[in-house]
């Protein structure tokens, strides 16, 4: 089957400032894809090529099979998008835009409509300018729900939503793979990602550094481990992998590369195991070493694995740009949710 | 007056936000009246001739209306008469848009949140809005009176002309500071405040051109009236200053005390609930294009009905009152045509072309405001094509031009007809004269739609700049005698001189070829390039 989405070494700039340099991104059918950067990595910049509302400069992008520029119209008959940044017209009622939207898309199911604003708990007689940020999402994200697509791309559907509307978007989001359909979802919850997604891509200044199921992606990270020992350790400061080695008589805590786990484990039985926990990485971890080269130098963590080390990217992407107001805003990211 | 604490540092923040957009609005008003100035210098020498222009001006009710009275008759009266409508309508213009757009248009886009939850007062962005606009005009007054002082004219009657336009502009600052706080979106605060100006310029040609018995006390009535009845070059009425300032008090004290009465972010009118769902038509981007114009296309064409009965009723009887060649001469080289109702008709008409041509421009740059705001995005990311979605757009603007035009032609046959017994004739007479305004606004709303494809940072510049051309063109264009070739620029001079003139077709298929042509042009830039 072909895949939902295959982008391949797409580039992306807005005059001098690079926002995708070389970007791959790969969406099978019937997945549910996390797409996760720090702001300004160029999620949005994807997703609106993808839509055929901006033009690569180069690399390729094939959504549903066929090319989102200039197929855009009939490929845009099989999907829905939710923006992140949502704006209505402020004299249309929810339910209006909602209807609108749904009808241009090539119409959407009555009874899946209602029952959605119901679960979304949205009122939708009121003008979309009463509406809040989250209930301009609730809007949004019901029109896109509601339309009998293939594919959805959702780009941070949740940044405005309260902790029981999330509750309700990710029961949504079951509900959608269990009918076979595809979800791109940017995003930044953690958890949501975790909870929601097969697969994950972690994007960073327009590239791609990590792509894959969450357990492929645990392997290249850490799992912290603390043990008390019959008598203190020798040589542990020796053995590969091992990280942030903290020794206190007989107690031990560090961190160990996933796949030298099983060298530290002797290591450790040599000297008498009286109790050892261990704790898998997080997606947090995961995130805050690719996150944090794009923020302060602080919290970057020495990443010895080629997979993931990025090479000093000498394009900053949008997120350093000077804050115009103006229309040329590279991307949507940019802008503090 | 904790209420206007941080007003001192948003006040500077607004002059340097607005500080191109005022320097133009001060420049092109000045300009514009010393331009006049300098333009009747030329035309008009002599005493003699100016007291024959006077005369025949006093008795002809269609200038009357158009332009207003004129007091004296020196080149400062000239002037005064000339320009004290159409200054009114540029101060009164210019303070409304700078009025809305730090109080209203701000607190839409929220950014008046970010800034109100700083240590700034209830008061301080509407007192804001009033300091900048009042220093506005405060500017063109000073600017203006030293601008024609220095052309020679007379120092009081100078001041107490460019006092009057500024003073029109003090009041529409008053009237903008009101429905900055009755609308609830910057662009209905416009709309409405706009619609008070031209209710203003309504009520002042009706009462101009009317009789002594009859409604002239009308003008006094309207602002723009005021700038004239101070007699600025005539015997100087200094009281008639205190009317808009005395306007502009109670009107901007009106709007601090709705401001306090109502919440933030909403208007002065409760909110009402709307449907829950889509009506059945709205399912194309032909009927979101309707949906987004419907209100403001039926303010215009209402607008341009009652516009045109006023000035077809006022015509009439134009031709009996005087039929000296020079009121000829002068409506002629406003645009009209000979025979002296038909040529006041005709110079109307062409300025209801311009008018056309605003909206034409508002409704297509719609289309700029829809994508910077990115609206566009969610619709073009569903089976509507970039072509279906700016073609709507296109269509209504079009549609609704030509509808405008018709509706002032219809409206001027219908007070005209009724007034000269000339019935259903002078109906489809002037309604066919206001259609032959169309192409020559089209042209204009055609620029607009090229540039929206083509270059579409510059569009909104770019656009008003081209209808500004236009406008220059006609107000000043026949008075500095300029050269054909450069008037020539105005898609409105060549239009046939209509009702009155020769019918000519060819410059009515051309210009309206051109406009189709500009409308294409922008169609295909935008199946190019990217959305913002």
């Amino acid at each position: 089957m072909v895949d939902a989405i295959d982008v391949a070494g797409l580039r992306k700039a807005y005059g001098k400032v690079v926002a995708l340099d070389g970007l791959d991104l790969n969406v099978a059918t019937g997945e549910v894809h996390g797409f996760l950067g720090p702001n300004g990595a160029g999620k949005t910049t994807t997703i609106r090529i993808l839509l055929g509302l901006l033009r690569a400069n180069g690399g390729s992008a094939r959504l549903l099979g066929g090319d989102p520029w200039s197929e855009a119209t009939a490929l845009h008959r099989r999907l829905a998008y939710v923006p992140g940044d949502v704006n209505l017209w402020p004299n249309f009622t929810g339910g209006e835009v909602i209807d609108l939207l749904g009808r241009l898309r090539g119409g959407l199911d009555a009874q899946r409509r209602a029952s959605l604003i119901e679960r979304f708990e949205l009122d939708p007689t009121v003008k979309a300018r009463a509406y809040s940020k989250g209930n301009r999402q609730k809007v949004a994200l019901i029109a896109a729900l509601a339309s009998d697509v293939e594919l959805l791309l959702l780009d941070e559907p949740t940044a405005g939503l309260d902790p029981l509307m999330e509750a309700a978007f990710r029961g949504c989001i079951e509900d959608e793979r269990g009918r076979g359909r595809t979800v791109l979802l940017s995003s930044h919850i953690l958890s949501e990602v975790e909870a929601l997604c097969d697969r994950v891509t972690i994007i960073r200044r327009g590239r791609a550094v990590e792509s894959g199921t969450l357990s492929d992606l645990r392997h290249l990270t850490r799992t912290s481990i603390s043990a008390e020992l019959a008598r203190p350790p020798e040589g542990l400061d020796r053995l590969p992998g091992v990280h942030d080695l903290d020794i206190e008589g007989d107690r031990v805590r560090c961190k160990v590369d996933t796949d030298k786990l099983d060298g530290l484990l002797r290591a450790l039985s040599a000297s008498g195991v009286r109790s050892l926990t261990s704790q898998p990485p997080t997606l947090e971890e995961l995130f805050l070493r690719h996150y944090a080269g794009d923020g302060p130098a602080s919290q970057r963590q020495p990443a010895n694995h080629g997979s993931a080390s990025q090479g000093p990217a000498n394009h900053g992407p949008a997120n350093g740009g000077p804050a115009n107001d103006g229309p040329a805003a590279p991307d949507r990211d940019g802008v503090p949710a | 007056m904790t209420t206007l604490t941080g007003t001192g540092a948003l006040t500077k923040l607004a002059f340097r936000r607005d500080r191109v957009m005022l320097v133009i609005w001060i420049y092109v008003l000045t300009a514009f009246v010393a331009f006049t100035v300098y333009g009747f210098k030329g035309l008009y020498p002599t005493t003699a001739e100016r007291i024959q222009f006077a005369a025949t001006v006093g008795h002809n009710p269609a200038l009357l209306s158009l332009y207003g009275p004129m007091f004296g008759n020196t080149l400062g009266s000239l002037t005064a008469w000339r320009d004290a409508a159409l200054g009114g309508v540029g101060t009164g213009l210019m303070s409304i848009f700078i009025v809305i757009r730090h109080t209203r248009a701000d607190e839409e886009t929220g950014r008046l949140e970010l800034v109100g939850s700083a240590v700034v007062g209830r008061h301080a962005a509407l007192v804001t809005a009033l300091l900048v606009s009042c220093g506005a005009n405060i500017m063109i007054g000073v600017l203006m009176a030293a601008a024609v002082i220095a052309l020679g004219l007379p120092a009081a009657g100078s001041i107490a002309m460019a006092a009057g336009f500024a003073g029109c502009g003090l009041a529409f600052t008053g009237v903008a500071a009101i429905t900055a706080q009755v609308a609830q979106t910057a662009r209905s605060a416009r709309g409405i405040a706009t619609g008070v100006l031209g209710v203003a310029f309504l009520l002042r040609a009706v009462g101009d051109s009317a009789s002594a018995s009859g409604l002239r006390w009308l003008s006094w009535l309207s602002p723009m009236g005021w700038d004239e009845l101070n007699r600025a070059f005539g015997s100087i009425r200094w009281w008639v200053l205190v009317l808009p300032l005395a306007t502009a008090v109670v009107l901007a004290t009106t709007g601090a005390l709705l401001a306090v009465h109502r919440d933030y972010d909403a208007g002065v009118l409760p909110q009402r609930p709307g449907p829950a769902a889509g009506r059945a038509w709205l399912r194309s981007p032909l009927a979101l294009a309707w949906r987004l114009q419907r209100s403001s296309t039926i303010a215009w064409v209402t607008g341009a009905l009652i516009y045109g009965l006023v000035i077809g009723s006022s015509a009439k009887g134009i031709d009996g009152l005087l039929r000296s060649s020079q009121v000829r001469q002068i409506v002629v080289r406003l645009g009209g045509q000979a025979g002296i109702s038909n040529a006041y008709l005709a110079a109307i008409l062409s300025f209801t072309g311009l008018i056309a041509a605003g909206y034409a421009v508002s409704a297509i740059l719609r289309l700029r405001s829809e994508e910077t705001d990115g609206l566009a995005d969610p619709i073009l990311a569903t089976g509507a094509s970039r072509t279906a979605w700016g073609l709507s757009q296109q269509a209504i603007a079009a549609a609704g031009t030509v509808v405008i035009l018709v509706a002032t032609g219809l409206g001027a046959g219908l007070g005209y007809g009724y007034r000269s017994g000339g019935g259903g004739a002078e109906v489809a007479r002037l309604a066919g004269a206001g259609l032959a305004q169309a192409p020559a606004a089209l042209v204009i709303g055609g620029i607009a739609g090229a540039l929206f494809g083509l270059a579409p940072k510059a569009s909104v510049a770019g656009s008003w700049s081209a209808l500004g051309v236009a406008v220059l063109m006609l107000l000043v264009g026949a008075t500095l005698q300029l050269p054909h070739w450069v008037l020539d620029v105005s898609p409105f001079q060549h239009l046939p001189k209509l009702p009155g003139g020769p019918v000519s077709v060819a410059p009515l298929v051309w210009l309206s070829l051109i406009a189709l042509a500009l409308g294409v042009v922008g169609l295909a830039g935008l199946r190019r390039r990217d959305i913002a």
